[in-house]
């Protein structure tokens, strides 16, 4: 482990959630401009995130506060692993117990609104780890190795060989940023069917907890999208943040397009997705060596 | 310094009102009104909600359900009882299942006039109904205090 590596995980583990929480201000206003509207102050999200930490205390079941406590730590260590430059297998098998423990905590109360949210949390997990395993194979296979810091300094633009398997990532993103069509287990805008879903029975500091997990899962997603413009040339990096902004702005802009899908095509369309572009692109790469 | 005033977040119910109220209340979400300039968001879910905007009068069946919500609400909260319905019963105040104006189920911190109440007013009431948050935060975090200290 390098002295660099250990600098950028320090910085993510510091500076995550301020970029994150920045990025969520830019995302709202910039959904609100494509509707017509003014929009919050760019800082809202910490306006919120600080209001809701002096909120009274309400627990349905007192496991809640431990399972996204487990949630958060596991976002951060995934995202620690990530930018320290560690393993892709191991990042995503942290991420995946991460997600585990926030369906557990849905499931913590009985209301209905979060059970049924919590299935279809699982139902997404199901729809989007494949192509997630498959990112990783792809980069083992264009770069001979899991390890995030091999990947940054190949000799080519990984993006060059691996279209399909980066156009199949950006689909799971919309499920993993929670996304319009594929929110269908939470989602920040008001009055779905299943009222805010997973987090209907959360408040006050847990509800605060979720949301800076939030902030370092969408910081780390989009180190994924980095990854593919990682090579030792120079522009590479400009490329790489570029790229960054205009997958989120894609999100953004699709979010504000589309109306929410079941789970069924959700699941169906994920799969098909990762089948056609992501099993498509690792069999040629497999082939074309 | 509290943040409640800048984030504050509504859960809107409908009492028994004949839907008027209920109108203009999503009209202040339009463009033209845009509440989220305040970052004021309709969330919809009573343990989110800092304000509890209601409409209509409070009659021998919505009673439980408006209390419930009102339960339900994480403290400091505050109640704004939206149109002539809620905040007094209006034309159904004599009705035989009527109860009558909002607070005769729960307290009511602001009262918003109006057959249906404008939006610019309700956006008003709301203005009002933060700085009685704030003033309940500041108490609750007093009594808070206290209760450490003994």
């Amino acid at each position: 482990m390098s002295i660099m590596s250990i600098v950028s995980a320090v910085l993510y583990l510091l500076l995550a959630p301020f970029v994150g929480g920045i990025l969520a201000g830019v995302d709202r206003i910039i959904s609100a401009r494509m509707q017509r509207r003014m929009g919050p102050p760019l800082l809202q999200p910490f306006y919120d995130f600080l209001k809701l930490w002096d909120k009274e205390k309400q627990e349905v079941n007192p496991a809640q506060g431990w399972y996204i406590g487990g949630f958060l730590l596991f976002v951060v260590l995934s995202g620690v692993i990530f930018f320290g430059q560690g393993d892709l297998l191991l990042v995503i098998f942290t991420l995946t117990i991460a997600s585990v423990l926030f369906v557990m905590a849905a499931y913590c109360s009985n209301s209905p609104f979060s059970q049924v949210a919590a299935q279809r949390e699982l139902a997404q997990a199901m729809a989007y780890e494949p192509m997630m395993l498959l990112v990783a194979i792809g980069f083992y296979l264009q770069c001979g190795s899991f390890t995030v810091g091999d990947v940054l300094h190949a000799p080519t633009l990984s993006i060059l060989r691996m279209p399909g398997i980066f156009l199949g990532m950006i689909f799971i993103f919309l499920i993993k940023f929670r996304k319009s069509p594929f929110d269908v287990s939470m989602s920040h805008e008001v009055h779905q069917e299943l009222i805010q879903g997973m987090v209907t029975e959360f408040s006050g500091r847990t509800l605060a907890l979720i949301e800076l997990a939030h902030w370092y899962e969408n910081i780390f997603l989009l180190g994924f999208v980095y990854l593919f413009f990682g090579a030792a040339c120079p522009l590479a990096p400009v490329c790489g943040l570029v790229a960054c902004a205009l997958v989120y702005f894609l999100m953004i802009l699709v979010d504000n397009c589309c109306s929410r899908v079941k789970w069924q095509s959700l699941v169906r369309s994920a799969w098909v997705i990762t089948i056609i572009l992501g099993f498509g692109n690792v069999v040629y790469l497999m082939i074309f060596r | 310094m509290s943040y409640f005033t800048k984030s504050p977040w509504l859960v809107h119910y409908d009492g028994s009102s004949c839907n008027g109220c209920d109108i203009e209340v999503l009209a202040c979400l339009t463009p033209l009104y845009d509440v989220e300039r305040f970052g004021i968001v309709n969330t919809g879910n009573p343990k989110h909600a800092d304000i509890f905007l209601v409409t209509g009068g409070v009659n021998t069946q919505n009673l439980s359900v408006v209390k419930q919500i009102y339960e339900q609400m994480p403290k400091p909260n505050v109640v704004v009882a939206v149109g002539t319905c809620a905040c007094s019963g209006g034309v159904f105040r004599e009705c035989y299942n009527m109860l009558g104006g909002m607070d005769k189920a729960i307290p009511v911190d602001v009262y918003v006039p109006g057959c249906a109440a404008r939006p610019e007013s309700i956006i008003d009431g709301v203005v009002k109904a933060l700085g009685i948050l704030e003033e309940k935060a500041k108490q609750l975090a007093l009594a808070k205090g206290k209760g450490e200290e003994a």
